[in-house]
């Protein structure tokens, strides 16, 4: 699958290990960036950072709720990491299917070589 | 650890730099490593239903190359290769795996991720066990580079997320 090299892509915001605890935090549910703080044990500039790479591809979605902003995971845009892995491990299936004949054959071969003995 | 199935081939993520795929299969260990390990073999099965395995060079020994090419639909070429590291005759394979993108800079043999396969027999079926162990900076570049093996850790670690968030 082709995919561009720049940053903004949702395969490039989870390259990195922070963001992806970042989601992990968000998969729990919506939160403050001051519960990010407190968990990962980050400055608050670094998880702005962080954050702002992961609202730039879309994973990650805020809303004002009075005078807090809240964060939340949006899945749909890790969609194309969701569909690219789901290819990957059709592939192997695929694999491991034509391996099954390939093993079938050799089977039935020794099969007969045992009974020409 | 994340898991996920599709078919009977199971990914999982031992660690963040590595992925484990597992396969049971209906034959003793010494054919599947036959099949594993002979070149006019593999073409029948690596390219899985996308095309066709054109070459594929196996040098059976520590330190012989291995490459397999193949021609996906629509023409495009797709090619890995690798170097055996160690061999144990139907019981392990640890070999290294690279990605020739034709588009980008190839990764330093240093930086390919090691592929260790193992055969293991229970009542005349074998699980064969498929254990990529990736550097965090190969793992980086492919993830930049993109290419089949691109972005898999990654991703495998965001598939529950992902899952949890559609419903």
């Amino acid at each position: 699958m082709a995919r561009a090299a720049t940053t903004a892509d949702a395969f490039n915001a989870v390259a990195e290990p922070r963001r992806r605890q970042i989601l992990d935090v968000l998969a729990g549910g919506e939160r403050p960036v001051n519960d990010m703080v407190r968990l990962l044990g980050l400055a608050q500039p670094q998880v702005s950072k962080h954050l702002r790479v992961l609202r730039e591809v879309g994973a990650v979605d805020v809303r004002d709720v009075g005078r807090r902003r809240l964060y939340r995971l949006n899945g749909h845009a890790l969609k194309p990491i969701h569909d690219w892995v789901s290819n990957y491990e059709r592939f192997w299936s695929e694999r491991f299917d034509r391996l099954d004949s390939v093993l079938e054959e050799l089977k039935q071969k020794e099969e007969g070589d045992e009974q020409d003995e | 650890m994340n898991r996920t199935s599709s078919g009977t081939a199971m990914v999982t993520l031992p660690t963040d730099e590595q992925i484990l795929i597992t396969r049971e299969l209906d034959a003793p260990k010494h054919l599947v490593y036959e099949a594993y390990t002979t070149p006019e073999l593999v073409k029948r099965w690596w390219s899985g239903h996308r095309g066709e395995v054109t070459i594929a060079e196996i040098d059976l020994r520590v330190g012989g190359a291995w490459r397999y090419v193949m021609v996906a639909e629509g023409g495009f070429e797709v090619a890995f290769h690798g170097e055996y590291h160690e061999i144990v005759p139907n019981e392990r394979i640890v070999m290294t795996e690279v990605y020739e993108a034709p588009e980008t800079q190839a990764l330093p043999e240093a930086d390919a991720p090691l592929n260790i396969v193992s055969f293991t027999e229970v009542d005349g079926r074998t699980t064969l066990t498929l254990l990529v162990q990736t550097t965090g900076k190969e793992l980086r570049d492919t993830i930049i580079n993109s290419g089949m093996e691109a972005g898999m850790q990654e991703g495998m670690d965001l598939l529950e997320q992902v899952a949890v968030s559609l419903r």
